[in-house]
């Protein structure tokens, strides 16, 4: 009895364990808005560390009990695998967050929902990239013409190694914005 | 009747420990700084002061990036501001809000001087790629 039994109890375990790891990460691949952001075994979301473990801050320093904590802050905002454990994008559409948009008042707020397609992409999908979500959080000189020019086509040099070494989009997406592993949230349009 | 494993069991028993242990292992990585925390350190531990914090996430609850890298006159690129504590007080950079006004003034030495000493200025917090978060 014992041998049998204890394997097929074995077995079954696993295929639990199997199931439950990766039957919810198939789902989520099949919805297409959180296709980008799923990962292998279900990995819980990222939970930000306090600040007196956090590597950077003086623990001798008493003023850190006056700073808020990451968790307290980030906790009760729409959950992102990559970064800050926070879909920023999300938080300030559904209006978590009201983040001011000027300081002084004679400061013009401009918001273009224009998609700008970049097609010359070689193999991967083709880059769809959306002015809405970038100038929600940007000025418009915070990349024209700076980083990219304002006419379609008049940008040189933007490849992904230029991305990678912290050019073009790089400057954020790797640093602040989500990054550069998330290869699917910008590479969104597959050619047909 | 005893239950004497079979050694087939065993592995089976192994297997299924291991990818649990695997899986608790991936799941408990601890991570580092916050996402996009900048360290200032080009002149702070040498005029006698901790280095500065700057975390982002803080920040961005409350302020689009436009407000300081429009507005304030802040690069995008961490290495790239040169910036006083004569301009903070004279309202330049962190001063056009750290003025006791909109946030703490400049006298709240350790809110911001908060960090280790001998930390490499930067930008801190587990930035996967090779972009300027890895300077």
């Amino acid at each position: 009895m014992s041998m049998q039994w204890q394997r097929r109890v074995l077995q079954r375990l696993s295929i639990a364990l199997v199931t439950v790891l990766a039957l919810p990460a198939a789902v989520y691949a099949q919805i297409p808005g959180l296709q980008p952001t799923q990962r292998p075994l279900n990995l819980p979301y990222p939970v930000q560390l306090q600040l007196s473990k956090d590597g950077l801050h003086d623990t001798a320093n008493s003023g850190i009990k006056m700073l808020q904590e990451p968790r307290e802050g980030l906790a009760h905002l729409p959950k992102d695998y990559p970064g800050n454990g926070v879909n920023w994008v999300k938080a300030l559409r559904d209006g978590v967050i009201q983040p001011r948009t000027n300081i002084l008042p004679e400061t013009k707020i401009e918001v273009l929902d224009l998609d700008i397609l970049l097609s010359n992409t070689g193999e991967m999908p083709m880059v769809l990239f959306p002015h809405r979500q970038h100038t929600e959080w940007l000025d418009c000189s915070n990349c024209h013409d700076r980083i990219f020019a304002k006419k379609k086509g008049g940008t040189k040099g933007l490849n992904m190694f230029a991305v990678l070494q912290g050019e073009f989009c790089g400057q954020c997406h790797g640093a602040v914005a989500f990054p550069l592993t998330e290869c699917n949230r910008c590479h969104s349009k597959p050619r047909k | 009747m005893p239950a004497v494993p079979s050694p087939h069991s065993h592995m089976l028993l192994r297997i299924f420990t291991a990818l649990v242990a695997a899986w608790l292992a991936l799941v408990s990585i601890p991570s580092q700084a916050e996402y996009a925390d900048v360290v200032l350190n080009r002149r702070a531990e040498k005029e006698g002061v901790r280095p500065v914090i700057f975390p982002h996430w803080f920040h961005r609850m409350r302020f689009r990036c436009k407000v300081c890298h429009s507005e304030l006159g802040f690069k995008m690129r961490a290495g790239a501001n040169d910036v006083t504590m004569a301009d903070i007080i004279d309202g330049k950079f962190c001063g056009m809000c750290h003025n006791d006004q909109i946030a703490w003034g400049a006298a709240n030495c350790d809110l911001c001087h908060s960090g280790k000493k001998g930390l490499p200025p930067g930008i801190y917090g587990g930035a996967s790629t090779t972009g300027p978060g890895k300077w």
